[in-house]
């Protein structure tokens, strides 16, 4: 079967890549400079750590990364306080091209990283994770290192505490199994082969990212994935298993606003694919209900995915591509 | 070459300018090696941490010993003579317990931290500074990760090493993470033991005076304290731990009391011991119960005078860094030295709190001048100032 062939030759471990003397030795031979982003809002309990480890070992000891930026949707807390005192480069989202309207998300981040990182490789990495380890960012770009037809490394991370030689279940969170691994399922049953498709660790190639849109909301992933797959194919792919990631766990009723958001992109790119027809546009009022004084209520949550374009078609970018 | 000793003092401020460059590198290692779980006897992923960066440092004869030690040599000019820089691997948390590490502006925090991942850190550190520095000894400076230190381990891993290292050793330097300031050079007499009270599966529950083992080490705690404890040589018996019981209406069949003897005289220590397992004989038969007496681990009293020159010049370096010298007695990694008769001192790196808690923090600001005093203190032993002769 197709997938498990892909399965096979494009999954990778970490350890695949520790050897980082020969990987800097691969890196500087194949002339790629390295970026590594990592969006910020409101992380000063984690953000100190992960800006220490990949400076020490990643910039210092070994140079895999060329250039490293923390980019903040406008934290109210000491985040950038904190990523700044142990040497970060620090950007405000809203001060990167500040003639465009300003979005405020996660993937408006993400996506103005494009513009502000001169890397060939943009690496992004959550801001959110307690052990953090220099893997985290060795692991993802090995494979784009030592392979150019590879374009999109993603993380996923798969650690059981034990077990036998036999048959064990893998995957993703909640939101995965329950929503996007049955819509891949139904509308792109390759893109199931991706363990953790909502992973926020993922390592891309520029020429990529800059040739597609970003929603700047929970959609940015999947249509990332869906995207490159579009344009590229299965084979643009590879992922690593990052061992484990331990990092704040999410309610039900939050899972439920980031499916529907990711719900929304979904069947906006079925739509632009033309696999489906006929859908009216979206409402973006997303409902829960609670209930006050024994009277149950409706709450509205309106969870637009608006979308950047490709950073390509930007004109600022195109000039400073071509300065 | 630096000619006296005041050369040495005068270079400390350029130390530490040059060391504030590897803070990064220093809270990485700190990081790193605390989030391995290391309990006494299960020290070996640290050990092999240790040695991955030894080894990428091309540090000689990198290897791990019979009782997993990590060590790495740099090897001096003259190479005749040897200085042994030790830290301990172990800590007294569980691998059950969240070993993660969290880092703010001034601070790193989390279990084992300043006990002893920082000396740890700082040890693994070491050779990249020394290098920045452009200090070539002419001693051979061992660098040393060492197991079995702490509670049951009884310092086993140093003492095996002391044991079997068939070169001389000029001095040691014990690193702790915390506290900057602190200088010990000798070891009080120091025994280690448990009373563990148990009730036999047959034990008639009917019997006057059936009320379970909770009560009765509770008597035996009052007899303990009871025991008059001497002025002169100073003297003292720390109950440290007590466990014992499952529920709120079950009579416990078994407490134990871990406790430690701590006196400026050996004899006293040996007095005190005496009278307490006699005071636990005196439970078993007074309860039907067992109360076992175990020791656990033993020190002898000793080391070097306060006016010894590693001494001096060890409270020389501090007050040339501004930190006020506090002499105390140490139990630790010293006795090892001790029982040797090789001078040794402990020193500490930077300011702390919660030490032996989860929420153990070292203090980030003070590493460098921590790691300046431990440079210092190096050198001049390999100058020589710090030898009586």
């Amino acid at each position: 079967m197709k997938i498990n062939s892909w399965l096979k030759d494009n999954t990778y471990h970490h350890s695949n890549f520790q050897e980082l003397k020969e990987l800097v030795d691969a890196k500087n031979k194949s002339g790629l400079k390295i970026s590594l982003c990592i969006p910020t809002l409101n992380e000063e309990k984690t953000i100190g750590k992960e800006v220490v480890i990949f400076k020490s070992e990643l910039m210092n000891r070994y140079p895999l990364i060329d250039e490293f930026a923390i980019i903040d949707s406008g934290s109210k807390d000491r985040t950038l306080e904190v990523a700044s005192s142990f040497g970060a480069d620090t950007y405000l989202a809203s001060d990167i091209l500040p003639n465009l309207k300003p979005m405020r998300g996660k993937g408006e981040n993400l996506w103005k990283a494009i513009h502000q990182l001169k890397g060939d490789i943009i690496v992004y990495i959550d801001a959110d994770i307690k052990n953090i380890h220099p893997r985290f960012v060795y692991g993802l770009v090995g494979p784009l290192i030592q392979r150019p037809e590879v374009k999109y490394v993603k993380a996923f991370y798969d650690r059981p505490l034990a077990f036998s030689d036999s048959i064990r279940p893998s995957g993703g969170g909640r939101v995965t199994e329950i929503l996007t691994r049955p819509l891949f399922s139904l509308f792109f049953p390759e893109l199931t082969a991706i363990i953790q498709p909502l992973s926020g660790e993922y390592a891309v190639r520029r020429e990529v990212l800059e040739s597609i849109p970003f929603p700047i909301g929970y959609g940015v992933e999947t249509s990332h994935l869906l995207d490159v797959y579009q344009m590229y194919g299965m084979s643009a792919f590879a992922q690593t298993d990052l061992d484990q990631r331990v990092h704040r766990n999410q309610p039900t009723r939050a899972l439920g606003k980031m499916s529907f958001g990711i719900l929304q992109t979904f069947l906006n790119r079925l739509v632009q694919y033309n696999m489906i027809q006929d859908l009216d546009e979206l409402p973006t009022i997303f409902r829960q209900f609670q209930v006050k004084d024994e009277v149950f209520e409706s709450i509205e949550f309106n969870i637009p995915e608006d979308e950047r374009p490709p950073m390509n078609t930007v004109e600022e970018y195109q000039k400073k591509m071509k300065g | 070459m630096k000619s006296d000793f005041k050369e040495i003092l005068d270079d400390l401020p350029s130390y530490e300018k040059v060391i504030d460059k590897f803070k990064e590198s220093i809270i990485t290692n700190l990081i790193m090696i605390s989030e391995i779980p290391s309990p006494t006897f299960a020290e070996q992923e640290r050990t092999q941490f240790l040695l991955n960066r030894f080894t990428e440092f091309n540090l000689q004869n990198c290897s791990e010993d019979e009782k997993g030690n990590a060590l790495g040599i740099i090897p001096g000019k003259s190479r005749d003579s040897n200085i042994l820089v030790v830290a301990h691997l172990d800590t007294v948390f569980p691998s059950s317990v969240d070993h993660t590490i969290t880092v703010q502006p001034d601070l790193v925090i989390g279990p084992g931290v300043g006990d002893d991942g920082l000396g740890l850190a700082a040890l693994v550190t070491l050779p990249m500074i020394l290098e920045k520095l452009d200090i070539q000894l002419e001693s051979n400076l061992i660098l040393m990760g060492s197991s079995r230190s702490l509670g049951h381990g009884d310092i086993e891993g140093l003492r095996f090493f002391m044991d079997n290292f068939k070169r001389p050793i000029t001095a040691g330097i014990c690193v702790e993470g915390v506290k900057l300031g602190r200088l010990s050079s000798s070891s009080i007499g120091m025994l280690r033991g448990q009373l563990t009270y148990e009730v036999p599966e047959e034990y008639d529950w009917t019997r006057f005076s059936a009320v379970g083992a909770i009560v009765n080490m509770n008597e035996l705690i009052n007899k303990i304290l009871e025991i008059p404890l001497p002025r002169k040589p100073k003297t003292s018996i720390i109950l440290g731990s007590i466990q014992g019981g499952t529920s709120y209406n079950t009579l416990p069949t078994k407490a134990i009391l871990k406790f430690e003897i701590r006196s400026e005289s050996d004899e006293m220590v040996t007095e005190l011991a005496r009278k307490i397992h006699s005071l636990a004989d005196e439970m078993t038969s007074l309860t039907g119960a067992m109360v076992e007496f175990r020791e656990i681990a033993r020190r002898a009293p000793g080391g070097t005078q306060f006016s010894h020159p590693l001494n001096t010049v060890s409270r020389t370096i501090l007050d040339s860094l501004g930190y006020k010298p506090r002499s105390s007695p140490s139990t630790s990694e010293l006795s090892a030295f001790i029982d040797k008769q090789i001078p040794a001192v402990t020193i500490g790196i930077t300011d702390g709190e919660h030490l032996g808690e989860l929420d153990e923090a070292i203090r980030i600001d003070p590493i460098k001048k921590g790691i300046a005093q431990l440079i210092a203190l190096i050198e001049a032993i390999d100058k020589g100032y710090c030898s009586e002769n």
